[in-house]
């Protein structure tokens, strides 16, 4: 199988959010930045079982500059085969979605896999834009994917239960948590990452038609008002008169 | 005009389409324009609709979207959207909404923004509104660049509310493709207000210690009219069902009350909550960081609070409130 990941870089789950240039820019100021959970634990690993299970090869791609390679060759030992680097900032989903349908259009993939969302932005918009522009099959935020012959059978969150979806390839799918387990790039894997393919695209013309113009951070919270543990009733009556939440 | 995807279930119109539709009628009053919502496949009570701001009900009812594929439901919204000329599209930033979201922008070649949480507002002709970002730890005034937009608004952000009448549903004729996939079965918890779209959410964590113990939880919950919610470790260690999983890995939630039981709080938890209006924090340990981020706190040991606090609500509800 002939298997497609897209990758995003994210800053950590506990960095520390702020804003530079009176709002208009993320400030990296001391953030670590990691590939997007959901592509690294979920989209990638089961791309790499699946390729285990039946051969194959996976890909994986990024839209990002330089400085992304490290996210990149992390996919890469992780297990990855070859890599592709479109060379841009990736300013909107649109953009990004527009790079890889570029590259998927003509490279017959069976499986275009990405994450749920990126937990940056939270868009959850790339996958559907691919499928879109693609015209493929799409299945969201998927937890679990088995093969049944040459049918796919895909079990996809939906609010309060799951959905089970049957599905012949090529398709495109984002992964949610379920999907597989995280694995750690051993010594041999990061030893052979670094050697593996690395293609550099300039990327095609394309339009964002979206913008995120202004950032802030919420207000700090108001202090915590403390209820003695015996006084229920006094909860009762805050939530009721003060916060007229119940 | 304004076109709403009104989403259904089991022929029914679902919580989120009040909302989505009442949203949309805002859009529309703001811009002296009127709005329609759309509704696919079988539905029983589309009228209702029109209660919450629907100035027209549309049904395309073809057997071919008795269940959901992603692709031939954006086909059929975004082929009623050019035809009828709408400019602003609105989807609930549901699991189905997240869905389609992406692939009805892209075939209508819009602008399009997610998870959107306020009224949008324009300046100078365009379209500009807010979304939260990085698990609500910040928010981004967002602009559209394109003559028409597609949003997905979060839940809960706006209450809907009855204000008009009901009005009659008129029947669509599109050409619907073929789905490529095919829903096999569907496995959901009846009865019970999905957490994304619950107002009251009762959550606890490691420290209920064991699985069998959930039944305070479960009756505070009942008394609220909550929805139940846990922590991860209660999840991965199967004392409660995935689907409850709130967090950075989980599902975010942003009701009105949020009830959190022998849970930290650490920082991955409450990306996922901290954007609920109020936040109630029982723990025994005073340090505990989830404090930090909560309106009340309760230093105290659940097992004897979560009983007092479901018996204060209950004297509470029987005053008649
Ligand atoms: C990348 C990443 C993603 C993650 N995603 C998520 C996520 O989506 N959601 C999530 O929840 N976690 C997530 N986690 C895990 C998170 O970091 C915490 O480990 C987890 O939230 C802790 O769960 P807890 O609060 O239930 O348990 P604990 O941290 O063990 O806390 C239990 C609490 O119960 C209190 N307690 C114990 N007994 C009593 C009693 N009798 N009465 C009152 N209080 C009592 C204790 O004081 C303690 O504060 C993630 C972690 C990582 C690294
Ligand atoms: N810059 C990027 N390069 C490659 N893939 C990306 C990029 N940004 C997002 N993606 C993919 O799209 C998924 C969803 O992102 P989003 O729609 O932005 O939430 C991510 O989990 C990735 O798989």
């Amino acid at each position: 199988m002939k298997l497609l990941v897209a990758i995003s870089q994210t800053p950590e789950t506990t960095a520390r959010i702020a804003f530079k240039d009176g709002g208009t820019a993320f400030d990296p100021t001391g953030v670590n930045f990691i590939m997007n959970p959901y592509d690294e634990w979920y989209s990638l690993v089961r791309a790499l079982e699946l390729k285990e299970e039946k051969g194959g090869t996976v890909t994986v791609i990024h839209c990002g500059p330089v400085a992304n390679e490290v996210t990149i060759r992390k996919a890469l030992a992780i297990g990855a085969d070859d890599a592709i680097r479109v060379d841009m900032e990736p300013d909107s989903a649109y953009a990004v979605a527009q790079q890889i349908a570029a590259h998927a259009t003509t490279a017959g993939y069976d499986i275009i896999f990405t994450g749920k969302e990126t937990i940056d932005y939270n868009g959850s918009l790339v996958a559907g834009m691919v499928a879109g522009l693609l015209n493929l099959p799409f299945i969201s935020h998927a937890s679990k994917m088995v093969f049944s012959g040459d049918k796919a059978i895909v079990t996809r969150d939906i609010e309060g239960g799951t959905e089970e979806i049957e599905v012949a390839v090529p398709f495109v799918i984002s992964a949610s948590k379920g999907m597989a387990e995280q694995r750690i790039p051993n010594m041999r894997g990061i030893m052979s990452a670094k050697t593996k393919p690395l293609q550099i695209l300039a990327p095609v013309a394309a339009e964002s038609l979206a913008k995120h113009v202004e950032f802030r951070v919420p207000p700090a919270k108001t202090a915590v008002k403390m209820v003695d543990p015996a006084n229920m009733d006094e909860l009762v009556r805050l939530l009721h008169e003060e916060a007229k939440v119940i | 005009m304004i076109m709403v995807f009104a989403e259904t279930q089991d022929g029914k119109i679902k919580r989120s389409a009040l909302e989505s539709v009442y949203y949309g009628s805002k859009v529309a009053a703001a811009q002296g324009t009127t709005c329609a919502a759309l509704v696919l496949g079988q539905v029983e009570d589309g009228g209702k609709l029109g209660a919450y701001g629907a100035n027209e009900v549309w049904q395309v009812n073809d057997a071919k979207l008795a269940s959901f594929d992603s692709q031939t439901y954006a086909e059929v919204i975004a082929k009623v959207a050019a035809d009828k000329q709408a400019n602003v599209i609105i989807l609930p930033d549901s699991s189905n909404g997240k869905s389609l979201t992406g692939l009805v922008a892209v075939k209508l070649k819009a602008g399009v923004l997610s998870g959107v949480n306020k009224l949008p507002e324009w300046k100078d002709g365009k379209l500009y509104v807010e979304r939260a970002l990085f698990s609500g730890k910040a928010f981004a005034s967002c602009r559209i660049d394109s003559s028409n937009a597609v949003l997905s608004i979060a839940g809960n952000t706006l209450k809907p509310v009855a204000e008009g009448s009901e009005v009659a549903v008129t029947s669509l004729t599109v050409d619907v493709p073929d789905a490529k996939t095919k829903v096999l079965s569907v496995n959901r918890s009846v009865g019970i207000v999905p957490l994304p779209e619950a107002e009251v959410v009762v959550s606890a964590g490691r420290g209920m210690k064991d699985p069998s113990n959930w039944g305070i939880v479960e009756d505070l919950a009942s008394v609220l009219g909550a929805t139940t919610a846990c922590s991860r470790p209660v999840a991965d260690s199967g004392w409660r069902p995935h689907h409850e999983h709130v967090g950075q890995t989980g599902i975010a939630i942003r009701p009105n009350l949020y009830i959190a039981i022998g849970i930290s709080g650490a920082i991955q938890h409450l990306a996922g909550v901290n954007s609920s209006k109020v936040i109630v924090v029982i723990n025994k340990d005073p340090e505990a960081p989830f404090f930090k981020a909560a309106d009340y706190g309760v230093v105290g040991d659940l097992f004897e609070v979560v009983p007092r606090l479901t018996e204060a609500i209950k004297k509470l509800k029987s005053a008649g409130h």
